[in-house]
């Protein structure tokens, strides 16, 4: 049920972003999704892409430091108040969410949120049992 | 428990202080009648032979510097007439001329036990075969426990460096049990045996005696786990002697003994020249009290230590220096305290547990000085939330402030930012000289 991300530590320093996406796109590699956390220093990007493997050796090729974290991919039902049931859900089981963010393209209709919880295996049981969506990574990589 | 020479290692501190006040006087009038520079320093401070009255009085001679060697290049200190030179080495210094030593006979002999001494603190015993990769020439490694082996009675193989694939053929035909090189040359050795085919874990090795540069805690524990024996860390220099100065006993592991009745150890601040009291990190200071070839008062070693004088689990009573940390040339001195590139290293390793690429940015704001700590961000460091790496840097602020008693800020960086050249990081920056 899991979905690998990307997590590749940049500075904040002009540049970096489109080097990254210079560097993939060069290597064939597909962002499906992405996120920037940053401070004033430095930033962690996120990313989902349709091939990691590549993704990982040209970004270390570079001198990037890249690691792999497990991430949960869940469909927002496409009406008011979508997401929020989903976090409430969530809340209810005390999970915490360290961080999420949008993912590029829609799953038919709805859109897709990635999520990165502490504790993923139970997230995930929270999710299926009160009837959402949690994609597979395949079918997100592939997308 | 074994020592080479039992009595003279367990000296009770009084007599040991005793015969050093008595060795120290000797030396003080040997220098004054035979060695023009050190008649002419003393003049200047206005010390006699007859004003060394107490241990404490050693405070009040003159340093000597390792400049005062080049400007005597080649023999102006020697304290002995050529006749009784028996040996000549000489430092590779990396600019200009070396610096350059005499041995008397007594010295070629005091040297050899020395060493002999610290073969046995080391666990090496007769019947062992010790396996020396260390140079032979000029430099004093090679001969020097070459001396020492044949001294306490071990066989000892004159292998010297360099020709790596025999190395490892003899140590493993000859069944070697000791192996004495720089520890770097140990780490290669390993890997190069490794594309032999020859498992350095398979070897008879037990001990290995590893100095002549600097080395690290992570750095022992890589070379005990590669070369499945024990590293033991020595200490010595050709100005004083060659190897043997110092090494760690075998039982604790824990600080290197320095020879005290041949050796007189201070720990001063390298900037003021002040003796700081035990414990206290700075530049090792040594004064030779049995040499007479060339005689040494307080040389300025440049080495960054300090000394500790508690009893140890072997039962020596000599005191025991900590790990050479780095040389005192690269002090920094930031709002008026003290700081040794490699007191934050430490600090950096005791946080992950790993050597990190670092380098420290010095600079000045409104009169005030500022330290920058950028640590390069690896694999082993990284995550991708952010409150953990906030945390990471927080977590190095405090440390550093509460060891070293400065604020600094520090700064992740990208692998490869900081500037290496060929193969070694640039570990300062200081931005206070060029404004
Ligand atoms: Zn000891």
């Amino acid at each position: 049920m899991n979905v690998e991300q990307i997590s590749i530590f940049i500075e904040n320093k002009s540049g970096r972003l489109a080097e990254i996406t210079k560097v993939l796109g060069d290597a064939g590699v597909n962002i499906r999704a992405l996120s920037l956390a940053d401070t004033s220093d430095f930033g962690i990007l996120r990313l989902i892409v349709n091939d990691r493997e590549t993704a990982k050796q040209v970004l270390k090729e570079r001198g990037f430091t890249v690691s792999k974290t497990e991430v949960v991919a869940v469909e927002v039902p496409d009406r008011p108040g979508g997401l929020s049931q989903i976090l409430q859900a969530l809340d209810r089981d005390q999970i915490n969410v360290e961080y999420m963010y949008a993912f590029v393209e829609r799953c038919g209709e709805n859109a897709v949120i990635i999520f990165r919880f502490d504790e993923t295996a139970k997230a995930i049981s929270t999710l299926t049992k009160n009837g959402f969506t949690v994609l597979e990574g395949a079918r997100l990589y592939a997308m | 428990m074994s020592y080479y020479n039992e009595e003279f290692e367990t000296l009770p501190r009084q007599a040991l202080e005793a015969l050093q006040l008595k060795r120290l006087q000797a030396t003080v009038a040997r220098v004054c009648a035979s060695v023009p520079f050190y008649r002419q320093s003393f003049d200047r401070a206005g010390i006699t032979p007859d004003s060394v009255k107490s241990l404490a009085d050693l405070q009040r001679l003159p340093f000597t510097l390792k400049q005062d060697m080049r400007d005597s290049y080649p023999y102006g200190l020697f304290a002995a007439p050529m006749e009784e030179i028996v040996r000549i080495h000489a430092s590779s210094g990396t600019t200009g001329k070396p610096t350059v030593v005499g041995y008397t006979r007594k010295d070629i002999d005091t040297w050899s036990e020395l060493m002999a001494r610290s073969f046995a603190a080391a666990g090496v015993h007769r019947g062992d075969i010790i396996h020396n990769s260390y140079g032979y020439g000029l430099f004093t490694g090679g001969l020097g426990a070459h001396y020492g082996a044949e001294k306490l009675g071990a066989s000892v193989i004159p292998m010297s460096g360099g020709n790596t694939k025999k190395q490892i053929m003899i140590m493993k035909d000859f069944g070697s049990t000791v192996l004495t090189c720089t520890p770097s040359y140990s780490l290669f050795m390993a890997e190069a045996a490794r594309e032999e085919g020859v498992d350095f874990r398979q070897l008879k090795l037990h001990v290995g005696i590893f100095g002549a540069e600097p080395w690290s805690e992570a750095m022992r524990g890589e070379i005990e786990e590669k070369l499945n024996l024990c590293a033991i860390d020595i200490y010595g220099l050709s100005e004083i002697m060659g190897p043997g100065v110092a090494i760690e006993c075998r039982e604790a592991k824990k600080g290197l003994h320095i020879w005290e009745d041949h050796f007189i150890p201070e720990i001063i601040d390298p900037e003021t020249g002040a003796v700081l009291p035990e414990g206290k990190l700075g530049e090792l200071v040594i004064t030779t009290i049995t040499k007479e070839g060339i005689p040494l008062i307080r040389y300025r070693t440049r080495d960054i230590t300090s000394l500790t004088y508690e009893p140890c689990a072997c039962g020596r009573t000599h005191a025991r220096l900590t790990r050479m940390t780095g040389r005192s040339d690269d002090m920094l001195i930031i709002r008026g305290v003290n700081v040794f590139p490699s007191q934050i290293e430490s600090i950096l390793m005791g946080i992950e547990g790993v050597e990190p690429h670092y380098v420290l940015i010095v600079d000045r704001k409104d009169n005030l000085d500022s330290l920058e700590v950028q640590v390069e961000v690896d694999e082993r460091l990284f995550s991708d939330e952010i409150k953990v790496l906030q945390s990471l840097s927080q977590r190095i602020e405090k440390e550093i402030k509460d060891i070293l008693g400065i604020s600094c800020r520090v700064r992740l960086v990208e692998p490869q930012t900081i500037t290496r050249s060929e193969g070694k990081a640039k570990r300062v920056i200081d931005n206070r000289k060029s404004s």
